[in-house]
């Protein structure tokens, strides 16, 4: 199979296949944020159960009679984007151990604001109920107001602080 | 039709379902090329707009094929999850994300993506989320009254602008044509060199667009499938060439009498009318509820006999049609409609016989059925009356 990347639509129009598939089988969406969510309160859960089921936050995922916040369909699904993603690296000639950033910068400094990234996106869908995937991709798909307001926020937000950003991409 | 979750795929193998829609969703990421920080990022400074490509045409084609689906009755939009709008949490929730994307090169579906084949910021990127999330959850108590604030509910975008369902797609499919073509010239200029739109076919990619385009102005004369249905139903031209069964008083009141188990009586009277006065074993539907899917197991068996009741026979001849055109069969309307059956049987000023021996012997049954019928009506009443169990809108989001 080809090395290079497939052709940008023709991919959107898969992507599209698959988000259309899944609310047609399924009734819902893709997503993302939400298996993270749902590792982070396993792991707490794991750690300290006392202080997650009182939590006025993480309580609401666990608890007596609940099942494991692992048990879910998020998480399923982000599984099979990890076996999915894999699948492709291997038919594509893509898997390699490798940290990518920008050319000025050094790889710890790429993997802090990797991890900062990551918080900021931790937070954010929390507020918005999902990430771009979630909240906005599939919020779109089903014509949700929710959908196009996450849409526009991130990457309104994103154009906006670029410019501050733009010693670590370019 | 679907959704086929929870009636025909259980909780239990839905899960293996997201398992196998998230391996189509992981590779179609990662031959996309979002497996890669730098072509993310890319979006933000114009020199790889991969990720609007691939994002507009995804939705373009997840939306426009709901839309096709629901049209086509093959899928009940009214049960599907709609993420429901908070809408200050979610714009400030949005701005937190872009800073979050423009410092760490991907979201979290293409850090996971990203992981999978190897890299290692992709790695902290997760790792971080969880951080995040952690956070987010362990200083909840300072802004949970913000978090559940502006709550309006699973609205749709075209209702929000005032517009309807196909002017919004053509809208959205126009803006999104417009941009792939405006974005690749800017990408050119920026990304002289390397702009992953150098290798496009011109001639190919405008034909797509124009395609998407005529789709998208179909999409606006597509009338609503409820709306046009009902609207071809009641046409009085319809209506003459579409004859259908019907049943007389004396019949129906017989088989109800006998307890004859394959008739289904379909009341699409209004609720408050259908609690205040029903026949036995009766079930209320409005028009609109007839499309959803909890009614198909009701009204889906050949050998059972349908008969629409509704305050006459217009209104049952609208309903009966509309059941023929989704599909069923073995309908009938009640000749008369509730009225003759209240007149006759249930309440009636009197049981007139002109004497001969028919007419005396319709009065005896029309007598015994009355007593017979407001018995059976009295002994449902007392049991809580039929109702079909409703399917659950569908839950979903992070």
């Amino acid at each position: 199979m080809k090395t290079t990347y497939m052709n940008p639509y023709l991919a959107g129009f898969f992507l599209g296949l698959v988000l259309l598939a899944t609310i047609f089988i399924t009734g819902r969406g893709l997503g993302a944020s939400g298996a993270i969510k749902d590792l982070t309160v396993a792991t707490l859960d794991l750690v300290a159960p006392a202080h997650t089921e009182s939590s006025s936050f993480f309580g609401n995922y666990v608890g007596p009679g609940k099942e494991s916040p692992l048990k879910a369909w998020l998480v399923f699904e982000v599984v099979g984007v990890l076996i999915g993603g894999f699948i492709s690296g291997l038919v594509s000639d893509r898997l390699k151990v490798v940290t990518e950033a920008g050319p000025t910068v050094s790889p710890k400094k790429r993997w802090l604001f990797a991890a900062i990234g990551g918080a900021l996106f931790g937070i954010g869908a929390q507020f918005a109920r999902g990430c771009t995937s979630g909240a906005a991709l599939s919020g779109m798909a089903v014509l949700s107001t929710a959908g196009f307001v996450a849409m526009l926020a991130i990457f309104g937000s994103g154009y906006a602080f670029a410019y501050f950003a733009r010693k670590l991409w370019l | 039709m679907g959704p086929f979750v929870p009636d025909i795929i259980s909780e239990q193998l839905n899960l293996v379902v997201a398992l196998i829609l998230g391996i189509g969703f992981g590779f179609v990421l990662e031959q996309a090329g979002f497996s890669s920080s730098r072509r993310l990022a890319g979006l933000f400074y114009g020199y790889d707009f991969t990720v609007l490509r691939v994002f507009f045409t995804a939705a373009v084609t997840a939306i426009c094929g709901v839309i096709l689906l629901n049209y086509f009755g093959l899928l009940d939009t009214d049960i599907i999850f709609v993420n429901p709008t908070w809408l200050i949490p979610t714009i400030v929730g949005g701005i937190i994300m872009g800073v979050g994307f423009i410092l760490g090169g991907y979201c979290p579906g293409t850090s996971v993506c990203a992981a999978a084949i190897g890299k290692i910021d992709a790695l902290f990127f997760v790792l971080g989320g969880i951080l995040g999330v952690f956070a987010f959850g362990e200083f909840f108590s300072l802004y949970d009254q913000f978090f559940a604030s502006t709550s309006l509910g699973p609205i749709k975008v075209f209702d929000s602008l005032g517009i309807s369902q196909g002017t919004f797609a053509v809208l959205l499919i126009a803006i999104a044509v417009g941009a792939f073509a405006v974005t690749t010239i800017v990408e050119r200029r920026v990304n002289k060199n390397a702009a992953p739109s150098l290798g496009f076919n011109t001639r190919k990619h405008v034909a797509a667009g124009a395609g998407v385009l005529a789709l998208g102005v179909v999409l606006v004369f597509l009338p609503n499938r409820k709306t046009h249905l009902v609207a071809m139903v009641s046409d009085a031209q319809y209506q003459s060439e579409h004859p259908v069964a019907s049943m007389d008083v004396d019949e129906l009141a017989f088989r109800i009498v006998d307890h004859e188990p394959n008739i289904r009586i379909m009341d699409v009277r209004s609720k408050e009318e259908f609690a205040r006065l029903a026949l036995p074993g009766s079930y209320n539907a409005s028009i609109n509820d007839l499309f959803g899917k909890d009614w198909i197991p009701l009204v889906s068996q050949r050998h059972v006999k349908k008969i629409v009741v509704a305050d006459n026979d217009e209104q049952e001849r609208v309903a009966c049609l509309l059941l023929q055109e989704l599909g069923y069969e073995n309908l009938a309307i009640l000749r008369g409609g509730f009225e003759a059956f209240d007149k006759t049987i249930l309440n009636p000023s009197a049981f007139i016989s002109t004497g001969s021996r028919w007419d005396s012997d319709v009065k005896a049954f029309r007598e015994s059925a009355h007593t017979d019928i407001l018995k059976m009506i009295a002994d449902n009443k007392s049991k809580g009356g039929s109702q079909p169990k409703k399917i659950k809108k569908i839950q979903g989001g992070c």
